[in-house]
């Protein structure tokens, strides 16, 4: 494992001063993905920025009043528990809840969980030569390797790997919108564009670009808290990635949907939002033919490889299991 | 989506295995088979301890200045402070064990996913594996010998011991530790709730029904340890 320099700046300028001009830097918040992939070799800083004295943990509503907003060093486990989150928006703190281990989440920050690599064991392990994303023109182990945990929809030949991250298909149903802060200034990147599809470029992940930094994640007001849920489905009860996780917020006026927001993890390289799958069940009645409906309008078009033909099933399980669960809950 | 029938025979874990290892050139097929085999073994280099003191800490170094290899930290494990020259790349476990001469917390997988290395830092309970000594100038640490009290067993470690909590003992620094955390969080109400929330720690021995039976036993007793 290399050494590197270690810098704490105290104040977002002197972060991003160290971020501009060091050759090879990285932001250090929780550590939990980042000196994980230094120890496995896939990262090799020779600066890591240590950002936890910068503040930006506070949980607050936004300026105006709605909504709220996270500051991005805020830890996973006090989102999770926080009441402002508990109250208004449930289906973050189970997503987080779900996810990793107290320990891990006593770590992990919110920004921290944006950047998140994937769980792909050709990304991870150096030992394979083939990754696009590690080292781009090596190839795809994955593709015909073993490929059971791996990517139905938005992959490429390039890369079929999957975001591993809970909170993040709770932010994408929440319609969060991440604030970044660079050299040119702040700008907000909506969450369905911040994780990218790796098309052609499977190193990039997202569209932070390399002298950002994420401030805070907004949460617009949710108007319905009610019909949310959570489900996530993984070989083991606890403490285990998903194979496939749904997010879903209904509203139901008057015995119809009137609004319907379903987000995927586990099948694709970011949190699947399928915006048709969602029209298509508006006015509808909540019950089982229009789930199904919903389920396979958002799935069309998946792909499955050797080892992971089951997510095509499970998913479109999962997806009208949550729509049901969160129908039903009052 | 596309038509799948539901009950496709899943292609055997054989395969699996023989499709990860023929992508792999013969020395890195067994380093991957010796890794899967054993835990890491290998220690970062240790840090120096300057002294061992109760004074405050010297001045943190300025904010934005180079750092090169060793930094200049002061730690305050259970209750005393160590002010340190330590390699940047030291983690927080590497230092406890072989700077500070604390062995109770274990390297179990050092990829924070076998929880032998939990220890509070502020009274919660981290992976001491995924974070560096560096990061936890004038943080409170507390570590498995800092449970005990005027050389006292905790109520929770004499709960580990008449319950048989452990076989190998080789979780138990990271059990007592995420337990004492569990207990103090409030989150050891029934025996659901502890074994969700004692999820990160691992035990191979399998001694869990007894390591849930001691924490029970103390949930109405806290604080246990570690200052939240």
């Amino acid at each position: 494992m290399n050494n590197f320099a270690y810098v704490r700046p105290n104040d977002i300028d002197s972060a991003l001063n160290l971020i501009r001009t060091r050759p090879k830097a990285r932001f250090l918040a929780g550590g939990t993905n980042l000196l994980d992939l230094w120890k496995m070799g896939v990262e090799q800083p020779q600066t890591v920025i240590d950002i936890s004295r910068l503040g930006l943990r506070d949980i607050a509503p936004r300026p105006d009043g709605t909504g709220l907003r996270i500051g991005a060093l805020a830890r996973n486990s006090d989102v999770a528990e926080h009441s402002l989150v508990l109250s208004q928006y449930p289906v973050l703190s189970r997503a987080l809840m779900s996810g990793a281990s107290p320990q891990l989440r006593n770590a992990a920050t919110v920004g921290g969980n944006l950047m998140q690599r994937t769980r792909c064991p050709y990304f991870y392990d150096p030992a394979f030569p083939a990754c696009n994303k590690r080292k781009p023109g090596s190839g795809c182990g994955a593709l015909n390797g073993y490929n059971r945990t791996h990517a139905i929809l938005g992959q490429s030949d390039l890369c079929i790997a999957t975001n591993p991250s809970d909170m993040c298909v709770a932010l994408a149903v929440l319609d969060a919108q991440i604030r970044v802060i660079g050299p040119d200034g702040e700008r907000i990147i909506p969450i369905g564009e911040f994780h990218r599809l790796p098309g052609d470029h499977p190193e990039l992940d997202t569209t932070l670009q390399p002298n950002e930094l994420i401030t805070a994640v907004d949460l617009p007001p949710m108007a319905d808290t009610k019909h949310a849920v959570y489900l996530k489905v993984r070989d083991r009860s606890l403490y285990a990635f998903a194979l496939v996780s749904v997010a879903a917020a209904l509203t139901i006026e008057n015995g119809s949907i009137t609004g319907a927001r379903i987000a995927v993890g586990g099948v694709a390289p970011k949190p699947w939002r399928e915006p048709e799958a969602e029209a298509l069940i508006q006015g509808a009645s909540p019950d089982r033919s229009t789930f199904e409906r919903a389920a396979d309008r958002l799935l069309q078009g998946a792909h499955a490889y050797r080892y992971n033909q089951y997510k095509l099933t499970l998913a479109r399980k999962s997806v009208i299991r949550a729509l049901s669960a969160a129908a039903a809950s009052a | 989506m596309a038509a799948q029938p539901p009950d496709e025979p899943i292609p055997d874990s054989g395969d699996a295995l023989e499709d990860i290892l023929k992508q792999l050139p013969a020395t890195s097929r067994r380093t991957f088979l010796r890794r899967l085999a054993s835990a890491g073994v290998a220690a970062a280099l240790p840090a120096t301890v300057l002294s061992e003191t109760n004074v405050e800490s010297p001045k943190p170094t300025p904010a934005s200045s180079p750092v090169p290899a060793s930094v200049p930290a002061t730690l305050q494990v259970n209750g005393k402070s160590y002010p340190i020259e330590v390699e940047a790349r030291t983690t927080l476990l590497d230092f406890l064990r072989e700077s500070l001469g604390l062995t109770g917390s274990k390297k179990g997988c050092d990829h924070g996913q076998c929880g032998a290395c939990t220890v509070l830092v502020n009274g919660r309970r981290i992976n001491s594996c995924l974070t560096l000594a560096v990061m936890h100038e004038g943080d409170q640490i507390t570590t498995v010998e800092g449970l005990a009290r005027d050389g006292q067993l905790s109520p929770l470690q004499d709960a580990f011991i008449r319950h048989d909590a452990f076989q190998c003992g080789f979780c138990t620094a990271g059990q007592l530790c995420s337990a004492a955390a569990c207990l103090n969080e409030g989150h050891a109400n029934n025996e659901g709730e502890v074994r969700e929330w004692m999820s990160g720690n691992l035990c191979r021995c399998g001694a869990y029904p007894n390591i849930v039976a001691a924490i029970l036993e103390l949930r109405q007793q806290t604080p246990v340890a570690g200052e939240s």
